[in-house]
């Protein structure tokens, strides 16, 4: 009975298993299928598309702005929002609810809506300070915002901060001190899991940066696309491809880190 | 009982430096409308250990937070070997703090824990190794130095919290309740562990509880609190043998309330007269508060329907004693006999209550005002 019951479940969840996997897969391999098609109906598979990526400027410069820009949002989201978020939970806990609305309100505004407000800013910011492509980090960090809140919302909740906090100020620690050695080491994984976030919502962008007229790599693939589908879909497989291994990487991390010390809980 | 002798002061393990003496005075705290703390004033003598004890919501808490620098206080002074630390942050205040529960930092080992304090002091690794292995050794858990504290128990935990409070070499240790969430034996064994410790550095320790036998049993001085206020001060034995308050008498262990009448200095209940702890009270009705081991049962247990007779109604044993409820007809009364003798007497059985010529309380208001 209760073997049958176990043998039924294990096919229920093969059957999901292979459901979503058909589900993520099939267009993953269809695009890599077509990636990989020779210019002619019976020519040989090639990798041609692939092996272009790399030596088109255009494309190696939009590549390298979203890295870059994935790296100086996640940067300046931790930065902005562990003190902020901290410091709020342990001194003015009556600002909580009030910091998480304004952190979640960009979740509820369309991209598009927002670029609306950021044109004459972005205008302003390219006459007077600079035209580069990585000033789209402002923008992203408040694109971020919802979802690395609602991450180290989760990190800090799971610590109780208020007596860790108390007993390391006791024993002699600064605030800064508090924070970074005592608070932030017990929610790496919420530290990991909002970058993640981070990069992977940047290198998806599309809407911001191609209204705002820059060109990064989401824009980049969609212009290929007009003229040279192959490589543009070439680039698409191979941008999936790096945040899945990015996120194994990153979860490969935090497990490491939380084996050498899994967190105690209350 | 005082304390202040036969302790070893220096004899610490860690501590090279002398017991500091910690004053409280006139501390007020609000919070709103709410008055937590209403002009307490205490002193805490050089190397001596005080529990503060009340009911939630009395104020020891924050007494406490506010010598460690945790809150603000709205008015009074806290001086620290004759030094005021008012207006110090808690990270200039040298003061061990030891909380209820979970405070250790979980991503460091036992070890790293206690040494956490002389890193921020600026101790070098050597050094700081050699002292954290003494602390834990000072608290029995040398042994457990490289474990975190998910791999601990509640009771090492806290072992490990004290190790890391008395590193610092602190001129005040304080204990928040530190035993509450411990099991009842952990709890007992770490009480008197805290207490020897305590004693080996010759630390000024404030002790805050709601556990009125944690406080008699631990402290130097018990001082109980009621509403922002301390309502008495004194060693263990005179808190409880000599209440100076019904509130601290109905507070500290359990209470019989008697009706009697007071004339020339003593009360008469129920036909016995019992003398008074203070004896200048003025004549007139009033209710006595007797400790049930005051209460014995009589051996001619059959007789009469006097006033001191009645019925067994519930029996509670207690191990080594045992507490029963007599319903002398117009009120209840609780006796504590031995164990042995009340096994004489079952549920239902008609008794006959004695009062041991011990000194009471008396009081004129209504009713407990907690139970």
């Amino acid at each position: 009975m209760n073997r049958r019951r176990r043998r039924r479940l294990t096919v229920f969840k093969t059957g999901v298993y292979v459901v979503l996997g058909l589900f993520f897969l099939l267009p993953l391999a269809a695009m890599v299928e077509f990636a990989t098609r020779g210019v002619g109906i019976s020519s040989p598979r090639t990798l041609s598309a692939f092996t272009s990526i790399g030596s088109d400027p255009e494309l190696v410069d939009a590549i390298t702005a979203s890295l870059e820009l994935a790296v100086i949002t996640s940067v300046a989201m931790l930065a902005l929002l562990l003190p902020t978020m901290i410091w709020v939970r342990l001194r003015l806990p009556r600002m909580v609810r009030p910091v998480e609305l304004v952190c979640l309100t960009p979740l509820t505004i369309p991209a598009i809506v927002l670029v609306v407000g950021f044109a004459p800013i972005y205008r302003w910011i390219e006459i007077n300070v600079s035209d580069s492509i990585l000033t789209l980090a402002f923008a992203y960090l408040i694109l971020v915002l919802p979802y690395s809140y609602r991450a180290l919302d989760a990190g800090l909740s799971a610590v109780d901060i208020r007596t860790l906090s108390e007993a390391a100020r006791s024993l002699g620690a600064g605030w800064g001190t508090v924070m970074w050695r005592v608070i932030v080491p017990n929610m790496s994984s919420a530290v990991t899991n909002a970058c993640l976030l981070c990069v992977a919502v940047v290198l998806g962008e599309f809407t911001v940066a191609n209204l705002l007229n820059f060109e990064n790599l989401q824009v980049a693939i969609s212009i290929l696309g007009t003229g040279n589908a192959s490589v543009s879909i070439a680039l698409a497989v191979l941008s999936l491809v790096f945040v899945f291994v990015f996120l194994l990487v990153l979860s490969f991390l935090a497990r490491s880190l939380s084996r050498r010390r899994r967190t105690a809980r209350a | 009982m005082s304390g202040l002798d036969n302790r070893p002061i220096g004899a610490a393990r860690g501590g090279t430096r002398t017991a500091a003496e910690v004053r409280l005075e006139e501390l007020s705290r609000q919070y709103g409308s709410t008055v937590a703390l209403d002009g307490l004033s205490l002193t805490i003598q050089a190397g001596e250990l005080v529990a503060l004890l009340g009911p939630s919501g009395c104020g020891k808490t924050t007494a406490l937070r506010l010598v460690a620098g945790l809150e603000d206080a709205d008015g009074g002074r806290v001086v620290v070997d004759g030094r005021d630390v008012t207006h110090l942050p808690p990270n200039r205040r040298d003061t061990g703090m030891v909380f209820q529960a979970y405070s250790l930092f979980p991503h460091m080992t036992a070890r790293e824990n206690v040494a956490f304090g002389l890193r921020m002091r600026k101790v070098g690794a050597e050094e700081r190794r050699r002292r954290a292995g003494e602390m834990l050794e000072l608290v029995g858990l040398a042994t457990q130095a490289d474990r975190y504290a998910h791999q601990l128990s509640g009771g090492q935990q806290q072992r490990v919290a004290l190790a890391r409070a008395l590193a610092i070499q602190p001129s005040v240790l304080l204990l928040d309740e530190p035993l509450s969430a411990l099991d009842a034996r952990v709890r007992s064994q770490l009480r008197d562990e805290i207490r020897r410790v305590q004693r080996e550095v010759g630390i000024t320790t404030l002790f805050v509880t709601h556990d009125q036998e944690e406080a008699l049993a631990i402290a130097d001085r018990v001082g109980v609190m009621r509403a922002g206020r301390l309502e008495q001060m004194g060693p263990p034995t005179s808190i409880y043998s000599q209440p100076a308050t019904p509130f601290v008498a109905e507070f500290v262990g359990l209470t019989n309330r008697l009706p009697g009448m007071v004339t020339g200095g003593a009360v008469d209940v129920r036909g016995i007269r019992l003398p008074l702890i203070a004896p200048d009270t003025p004549d007139g009705p009033a209710v006595a508060l007797v400790r049930p081991e005051a209460v014995s049962l009589a051996p001619t247990a059959e007789s009469s329907n006097g006033p001191l007779s009645g019925t067994v109604i519930a029996v509670s044993f207690l191990g080594a004693v045992s507490r029963l409820t007599v319903d002398l007809g117009d009120t209840q009364v609780l006796v504590q006999i031995p164990t042995a003798e009340a096994a004489a007497h079952p549920g239902g059985s008609r008794v006959r209550i004695a009062l041991r010529q011990d000194p009471v309380l008396i009081t004129r208001d209504g009713g407990p005002e907690r139970r």
